[in-house]
């Protein structure tokens, strides 16, 4: 039993890695006041340009590189349409979404040949499980062996960039100058203009900063979770991910447990596939997979809290003249 | 909007017509990256679609599920609302077609079976979009999300019917029965004998015509009906048509059930006319091209339906261009209808203040030209 629980809690930590990577990526554009259901596609477009480039230049790094760059330009393409030219920022989202669903399997086939896959990556073309000191030693500790070697230890490094990233962004958003303008921005755009600062460079800022995280929630789909890229692999992670950001009510850390709760969720699912359970008798895995959306729309309608965005989110700023 | 410097004609029909081009340029280029001459593509594309019968079917196939979830779009859009969640309502709208097909096929015969299943296609839709409707009416919770939220509800929910409740007993192919040959809709090919014309079999079917019918009447709603004068003044202004006294919440739960009902009849195509029989994923992102056609057809019916066309021409004439060229396949008319998006959603704003600016320019340069032809 204390094992299967390990390994389920192992198994969400690798699940929610992207999500809170992705979600974190939210934060920072919808705290800016710009809607982002464009994750989905830099997620699918990031994962692309990762594993082409690690496939390619044998580098995992110049991947990782790859991917942010990418994602960034569609964050920047986002800012553009929505920023700049104060178009909708939903519909400018949906393009995203489909450019990159569409633009990956077409480069893919085009470049490899394979169908809109890439090539498979070795292990050395990876980013592969860390084993952290002494987590061999004290495999065999009852307890805490366990948890140390497999929970804690076996990851690979984003997994833990992950993890760290949240108490970094928390601070930069809640604790520097440029957190409390990104803040404003989303708030109150007039009074961040009226104190001399832009609110479109800010806006701007914040979405390469959503650029560069879901570069790295892309380049762990495609070469740290799997081996290579597969269409469509993002399979919903980006919007799963806004439901996080919903979820956690547009704060860090309470983002950081939606993450980790809608990857328990899926990691469940996959270990309950065709199990009985006492009292209730086989749960279908459909069920189960629906519950991070059910729960969102649950909070949204404020049967279970009450989530509230930035109050300027969504709408394109004009500045006053 | 301050739209006054630019001629209607050219904020109406040239401003569109030039972010469509834009879109076009842009897709060449990617032709260009893959290797595949875009003009060349363009006539297989062309050809495709429209040079021989069946493929004239086809293209008109496509373009009914675009009427309907164009239609869908932009009864939501009027309002101001963004209805993103065609895709469930429309896949949930097959259930209902499904179900009333699978159950009363033997027992009734088509005429008496086609008003039931659109009323059935009709009633699931609007069901799926009541949801998020009453949730943002009266519990102030974002559509865009919820419908969103919605979309993947009910691609789930639809997995685990047709997995264990509704296909075949014995088969593992989580696809229902074919229905009864009677139940299905008449393909345009026989509604054309009816009249004495030939026309070669394709899936193009009645739907089409219920298509423009719903074209007809969401025209009237909007422009001659007093829902429709509420709705449009919700869309343009929620304060004042709240002030106005317009009850909100009930205007939005009304058009998104409409606009959840229209989603809803895709079905009729896709279910009842083409496939005859219920199976996963037939929605196959039509809802979210109806966004797109929305946009170019300018929330305006007639648009819609010139929008709907031009994206049959580009599903057909993308299958056919997949056949031609080795390096191509459907998911570049993806590429395609996102650049369109983009273009002509997002950036519709990019070209109107340089226009603007263009017709200043040439205002003051006619004055200045009139008052130095007066001074001599």
């Amino acid at each position: 039993m204390y094992e299967n629980i390990i390994l389920v809690l192992d198994a969400t930590l690798r699940v929610s890695a992207p999500l809170i990577l992705a979600a974190l990526a939210g934060l920072f554009s919808e705290r800016s006041g710009i809607v982002n259901i464009a994750l989905e596609g830099k997620i699918l477009s990031s994962a692309f340009a990762a594993a082409a480039t690690t496939s390619v230049t044998g580098s995992i790094m110049l991947g990782l590189l790859a991917a942010m760059m990418t994602s960034t330009l569609l964050s920047l393409l986002h800012g553009f349409a929505c920023i700049t030219h104060r178009g909708d920022q939903i519909v400018s989202g949906v393009a995203i979404n489909m450019l990159a669903a569409g633009l990956t399997v077409t480069l893919g086939r085009y470049w490899f040949g394979l169908g809109g896959q890439t090539p498979p990556l070795s292990n050395d073309e990876r980013f592969t499980s860390i084993t952290l000191p002494g987590a061999d030693a004290v495999a065999d500790v009852p307890v805490i062996g366990l948890l140390y070697s497999e929970l804690i230890s076996g990851h690979n490094i984003l997994v833990y960039l992950a993890l760290a990233l949240v108490p970094v962004c928390w601070w930069i958003i809640f604790k520097t100058r440029f957190g409390l303008r990104l803040r404003a921005a989303g708030e109150n755009p007039h009074a961040v203009d009226t104190a001399g600062i832009s609110v479109a460079w800010l806006r701007y800022r914040a979405l390469i900063c959503a650029g560069i995280l879901t570069g790295i929630a892309g380049a762990y789909l495609s070469t740290a979770h799997s081996a290579g890229f597969v269409p469509n692999m993002s399979a919903g992670k980006g919007y799963i991910a806004l439901a996080a950001l919903i979820f956690g009510k547009w704060k860090p850390v309470p983002v950081l447990f939606g993450c980790l709760l809608f990857g328990f969720l899926d990691a469940m699912a996959i270990r309950l596939q065709g199990a009985e359970l006492p009292f209730i008798g086989e749960v279908p895995v459909q069920a189960i997979e629906i519950l991070p959306y059910v729960l969102t729309v649950l909070l949204l309608a404020g049967f279970i809290g009450r989530a509230v965005g930035p109050k300027s989110i969504g709408v394109p700023y004009v500045k006053s003249r | 909007m301050n739209d006054s410097k630019i001629p209607a004609w050219v904020s109406i029909i040239v401003l569109p017509l030039v972010n469509i081009l834009f879109a076009f340029a842009f897709s060449a280029i990617i032709f260009l990256a893959v290797d595949v001459n875009p003009i060349e593509a363009a006539q297989t594309m062309i050809n495709g679609a429209f040079g021989y019968q069946e493929g004239i079917g086809y293209t008109f196939y496509y373009a009914t599920n675009f009427i309907f979830t164009g239609l869908a779009v932009a009864v939501a859009f009027s309002a101001g609302l963004f209805n993103i969640g065609g895709e469930g309502q429309a896949y949930i709208g097959g259930l209902g077609v499904g179900l009333v097909c699978l159950g009363l096929d033997h027992t009734l015969p088509f005429w008496a079976l086609l008003p039931i299943s659109m009323f059935a296609s009709m009633a699931f839709g609007a069901l799926w979009a009541l949801i998020p409707a009453y949730l943002q009416a009266y519990r102030g919770s974002h559509i865009v999300i919820t419908t969103i939220m919605f979309n993947f509800i009910a691609s789930s929910l639809m997995v685990y019917l047709m997995v264990n409740v509704l296909n075949q007993k014995g088969q593992m192919a989580p696809v229902s029965r074919v229905f009864e040959a009677s139940a299905g809709l008449p393909g345009f090919h026989t509604i054309a004998g009816w009249f004495g014309y030939g026309f070669a079999e394709s899936p193009m079917n009645l739907s089409f015509l219920i298509a423009l019918l719903c074209c007809v009447l969401v025209w009237l709603l909007l422009w001659r009906t007093r829902w429709g004068y509420a709705i449009r003044a919700m869309g343009s202004s929620p304060s004042a048509a709240e002030y106005g006294g317009i009850n909100r919440k009930r205007l939005i739960i009304i058009v998104m059930l409409i606009s959840g009902a229209l989603s809803g009849l895709l079905s009729l195509n896709e279910v009842q006319g083409y496939s005859q029989q219920l199976k996963l994923g037939f929605v196959a992102g039509y809802g979210f091209t109806g966004i797109a056609v929305c946009l170019i057809g300018r929330n305006h019916p007639f648009g819609i339906v010139l929008a709907s066309i031009l994206f049959g021409i580009l599903y057909q004439g993308g299958a056919e261009l997949s056949f031609d060229f080795p390096n191509i396949d459907r998911e570049m008319i993806q590429v395609v209808q996102a650049l369109v998006v983009l273009f002509s959603g997002a950036l519709s704003l990019m070209l109107v203040k340089p226009t603007e600016r263009l017709f200043v320019y040439l205002d003051e340069k006619k004055k200045s030209n009139n008052t130095n032809a007066a001074e001599a």
